[in-house]
């Protein structure tokens, strides 16, 4: 595990000495802005809450997520420098939690930013600023949980695209299993347990103003789980050069 | 003590193909080891079982009495390497690039500076420093994959291919720099260059198939070649007769013939098993008799025959299926 803050200040750091960073920043806030006031009917509700951001925040995570994790490992693989991260002295655990972290606080930064949403609502009512406080720390654990799924594929392959679509589907079977339509494939009683495993079903609670210990866990299980994947499919990685 | 760096029997299989097969070394500082192959002979393979990128089928390998499999943290502390192709992050500069390393290593503050600044002057990559590394010339990305492998002043340098991509200068800024850090340290540097041999190895390993087919000395891997260790000398007529009685008093010639030249005077071949013994020894006489010698040529031989030679089996083999494709 030593090693980690090196991997993680470069990993950040190379986020913006791209144009990554400004292009995803910008179609993050520019969508989630079209989301809320447009299609969320944000002013229509006549409601002061950010559930209208929230609701679509899920499906726009789905496809920009696995956007920023695809490159996380494919193109260390690609260009070489997977060897050469492998043989400094660092932990493979330390670069896993490293890059998984830099990435996690990168969405974290672009999360940060739709912090005008959160001045409008309340210059335009009184929300519960509890539930909006609970609704971003939900958003931020979904993003990790997206990350870790993202970042677990993208060492699965050379190549990000086969990487950013392989990680939009299965982010897209943890986000719609809560869905009803899902729900009608399964009795009752799996479909009760397929749905705790939706990330939809857990942050609507979560933005609603629920944050439960336990939904907590869920996702730092699943984060855990994920980067405990990434780890093992690094292994594969060096033995397939 | 043990060495500083040592490979126990090292196998590795990458399904049914044995891509290093049973490649046992030591080696001690104030060692450069050249390690040649054709390609595809294991070396690039074996170097990554060394410095802790591949896990061994077999085998073990050790840095300074560390097991990499045991303790691989300890164990690339130790090492400075230059992977294959010299990776390196494009979007970073170079002192970006080798700072990120140095912290990896464990450097912070004013040594971490230090040791940038000391690469970055070793490697002449001043004029660069500030440039994303994408944007620069192939021999500049070598430069810097070096000056991130030298960066922490390792016991063990492994470098693949360090000067492949380099300008004639350059290669030759580049064995010095390996020359003037041997003595200190444990080299090994993998190359097709076979003056590159010559120029900056003390220790010649070859390998074909996995295997190590030789281990010695540049001079010894030299004396493999047919003619090698052979002296040739021209002498005036008048001395040849005690010229023949000295030389084949000399131990370290083994055999001796002698033709008249055109202009009568007489050409002597003197064979021996150790050629720098031999010149030694046989200038030695030239000097001490005080004979006007002409023409003192040693025969070197030919580095690249002895490659061939041992490493040829293979070709053989595909020379007899001609035309057909030999698949791996």
């Amino acid at each position: 595990m030593t090693g980690w803050l090196s991997i993680f200040k470069r990993e950040f750091r190379a986020y913006f000495a791209t144009p990554l960073a400004y292009v995803f920043i910008v179609i993050f806030l520019v969508l989630s802005g079209v989301f809320t006031f447009f299609v969320g009917g944000f002013y229509e509700r006549g409601q002061a809450d950010l559930l209208p951001f929230f609701a679509y925040l899920p499906w726009l995570y789905l496809f920009l997520i696995p956007a920023v994790a695809m490159r996380l490992w494919a193109e260390e693989r690609k260009s070489g420098t997977l060897e050469l991260l492998m043989t400094l002295p660092i932990g493979i655990s330390g670069a896993v939690v490293g890059k998984f972290l830099a990435a996690w606080a990168f969405t974290a930064v672009a999360l940060g930013l739709t912090f005008p949403l959160v001045i409008t609502v309340n210059f335009l009512g009184s929300p519960d600023n509890g539930a909006i406080v609970s609704g971003y720390l939900g958003a931020l654990l979904m993003a990790g949980a997206y990350l870790g799924i993202g970042a677990a594929v993208s060492a699965t392959t050379k190549n990000q695209v086969v990487a950013f679509v392989l990680s939009v589907t299965v982010c897209f079977l943890f986000t719609v299993s809560g869905l009803e339509i899902v729900q009608a494939f399964f009795p009752d009683a799996v479909g009760k347990e397929v749905a705790k495993f939706s990330f939809l079903t857990r942050f609507n609670d979560i933005s609603r103003g629920v944050l439960d210990l336990r939904d907590v866990i869920y996702f730092a299980t699943l984060i855990g789980f994920w980067l405990f994947l990434n780890r093992l499919f690094l292994d594969n990685a060096r033995e397939a050069g | 003590m043990a060495p500083r760096l040592e490979a126990r029997s090292l196998v590795k299989r990458f399904g049914p193909i044995t891509a290093v097969d049973h490649i046992s070394l030591k080696v001690e500082a104030g060692e450069v080891l050249g390690f040649l192959g054709p390609n595809g002979a294991g070396k690039t393979t074996t170097m990554k079982m060394l410095t802790g990128f591949l896990d061994p089928s077999e085998g073990e390998a050790y840095v300074g009495g560390v097991s990499v499999a045991d303790d691989p943290e300890r164990a690339k502390r130790q090492i400075g390497y230059l992977p294959e192709g010299a990776p390196a992050y494009g979007d970073m500069t170079p002192r970006g690039f080798l700072t990120f390393a140095a912290e990896t290593r464990g450097l912070t503050g004013a040594a971490r500076d230090a040791a940038v600044a000391r690469a970055v002057h070793a490697l002449s990559l001043d004029r660069v420093i500030d440039q994303t590394i994408e944007t620069l010339s192939k021999g500049f990305r070598r430069r810097v994959g070096l000056a991130q492998a030298i960066l922490h002043d390792p016991d063990v340098l492994i470098l693949d291919e360090p000067t492949d991509g380099l300008d004639p200068n350059q290669k030759h800024d580049v064995r010095n720099l390996i020359d003037g850090m041997r003595k200190d340290k444990a080299i090994i540097v993998s190359t097709h260059i076979l003056e590159e041999v010559e120029a900056v190895c003390t220790r010649v390993v070859l390998i074909d198939r996995g295997r190590i087919v030789f281990d010695g000395t540049p001079a010894e891997f030299r004396g493999r070649a047919e003619g090698a260790g052979t002296l040739r000398v021209i002498l005036p007529a008048d001395a040849v007769e005690d010229a023949v009685e000295q030389f084949e008093d000399l131990d370290e010639v083994s055999a001796m013939d002698r033709h008249p030249t055109p202009d009568g005077r007489v050409r002597f071949t003197l064979t021996g098993d150790d050629r720098i013994a031999l010149i030694n020894r046989v200038t030695g006489v030239i000097d001490g008799a005080g004979w006007p010698a002409d023409e003192l040529e040693l025969d070197a031989g030919r580095l690249d025959e002895v490659f061939r030679a041992l490493t040829s089996r293979e070709t053989d083999h595909q020379d007899s299926n001609q035309g057909q494709e030999v698949r791996a």
